[in-house]
């Protein structure tokens, strides 16, 4: 009676071989293609301060959405004529906050998180306070830094 | 001379086996038959989006510069351009609808009950593209509702645990909503979901095929049917007749609006809202507070949907009853609330 049992191993072997190859090539395509599909890192700018444009042109009650490095950011010049700055990055979903003159408040109009005008959350369910920047007013112009 | 030419390429083709194939062929018969058509009007529609798309394709460039200004140029100065992306969009959205209500056929009707778990799962991938259809198209147009809207539901990926930041990062092509968005959302739109998609349909249909279409009768009782061809294709092309009749009127009376071009440093506009299918997860989304417990409101909205999401998927494996006949109350109650959620929630987020 022949004995198939070497001749069975060495097939088993072969296909494990085999396997592993096809395996091991598979995930040596794989991996160059999902490491081309995550955008590379790019430096976010790194504006500290920025100019939110003229004074004269906010009238008290009023806001002015501005661009700080890639995000936009808000300018509010409160009724009593005072000025604040946040990230318009609303927490909760990412959408952009805009002022609400009647209320007083800033406002999200994508899911009706609302702060008040120290960004804290008043209303809706954003879960944090918008980041809060410095606001110079140097002569005409009014410069926003972060905090 | 024609005629040898037609039997040649009929004998080299294998015509005769398609014919005895389709004589062969029979569907069940029942009180419910026409929930049946939803599946073939789905597909037709996604034929309709293929054609429609394949025709914008001409014309529109994913460049945040170019991108609005070319849809614009399209409804505008193309001929019939305004009916193409009419078509396009109002497909998309039939689509949605026909392959939910072909979900819930299914899901009324019990069968997806062994041996059709695969075609049920198959299927809820299948409707799972088709919103991400919807999603990535809903961005190509550069418009301010397009763009907030993609902001939220990139940022809403972002928020699932452990590979958040990454789904956020690979559906964005970066850290923001950019051009680099638009162009990965063009490629996942015309290249990638379509070749998925059409490779899980030939897979969900080549089961239907395997398995055949639910009967509702117990095993053993005899089974009303009639043939596939040319009984059933006549009627399922009587109801593709009538979803083109609903599309064309659709399209044409309610020409799909454009809006206003996409201003990354504008203000979201007051009024804001998602297209119909994810108004009840927007609308839940704004009533949950900003803290539940220890953690922030929209995580745990975002855990509870994927969790129900997960279950509803698994419903084969919940329901182990052989017989398609037997009632299942719990999942007829759990299927009922369901749609009590989607369609009042989706009317308080389109009015409140």
């Amino acid at each position: 009676m022949p004995n198939h049992e070497p001749v069975s191993r060495r097939r088993n072997l072969i296909q494990a071989l085999l396997g592993a190859g096809f395996g091991a090539s598979f995930l040596s395509f794989l991996y160059p293609a999902l490491k081309f599909m995550m955008p590379p890192k790019v430096a976010e700018s790194a504006a500290n301060q920025v100019s939110a444009g003229k004074a004269a042109d906010l009238k008290p009650n009023s806001a002015r959405i501005f661009r700080f490095g890639s995000r936009p950011a808000i300018l509010v010049r409160t009724p009593e004529g005072e000025w604040r700055a946040f990230s318009a990055v609303c927490t909760h979903l990412n959408c952009t906050v805009q002022y609400n003159d009647q209320t007083h408040r800033i406002w999200c109009a994508c899911h009706n998180g609302q702060f008040d005008l120290k960004g804290k959350v008043v209303g809706g369910p954003p879960p944090r306070p918008l980041e809060e920047y410095v606001v110079h007013v140097q002569g005409d112009e009014v410069v926003v830094a972060r905090s | 001379m024609l005629r040898r030419a037609l039997n040649w390429l009929a004998d080299r083709a294998g015509v005769d086996s398609i014919r005895s194939f389709l004589a062969h062929k029979t569907v069940p018969i029942h009180s419910a038959t026409i929930w049946y058509y939803f599946g073939g009007i789905t597909l037709f529609l996604f034929v309709i989006q293929v054609l429609t798309g394949m025709l914008l394709l001409l014309y529109y460039r994913p460049t945040p510069n170019e991108a609005f200004e070319t849809v614009q140029f399209i409804i505008t100065r193309v001929q019939f351009g305004w009916l193409v992306r009419s078509v396009h969009s109002w497909s998309g959205n039939l689509m949605v609808l026909s392959a939910m209500i072909h979900m819930f056929s299914v899901f009324f009707l019990r069968s997806y009950r062994q041996p059709r778990e695969l075609i049920w799962l198959s299927g809820m991938v299948l409707l799972f593209l088709t919103l991400m259809f919807g999603f990535s198209g809903y961005l190509l147009p550069w418009n301010t509702l397009a763009f907030f809207a993609t902001k939220v539901g990139t940022d809403m990926a972002g928020l699932v645990p452990v590979a958040g930041s990454f789904l956020r990062r690979f559906l964005r092509g970066g850290d923001e909503v950019t051009g680099a968005t638009l162009t990965r959302f063009f490629g996942f739109h015309v290249a990638v979901l379509p070749g998925l998609t059409t490779l899980l349909l030939l897979f969900h249909l080549a089961l239907v095929q395997k398995w055949g279409m639910s009967s509702r009768q117990r095993s053993g009782e005899p089974v009303s049917t009639m043939p596939f061809f040319p009984n059933f294709v006549l009627r399922e092309l009587i109801a593709w007749y009538g979803a083109l009749g609903v599309l064309g009127t659709l399209a044409a009376l309610f020409p799909w609006e454009l809006g206003t071009k996409a201003d990354p440093f504008a203000s979201a506009p007051a009024g804001i809202r998602p297209e119909w299918y994810f108004l009840a997860v927007f609308y839940t989304l704004k009533l949950i507070p900003s803290k539940v417990l220890f953690m922030d409101g929209e995580v745990v909205g975002i855990v509870v949907f994927g969790l129900a999401a997960a279950g509803w998927m698994l419903i084969p494996f919940w329901d182990r009853q052989p017989e398609e006949a037997e009632q299942h109350r719990l999942l007829t109650g759990v299927g009922a609330f369901v749609i009590a959620y989607l369609v009042v929630f989706s009317v308080l987020g389109y009015w409140r």
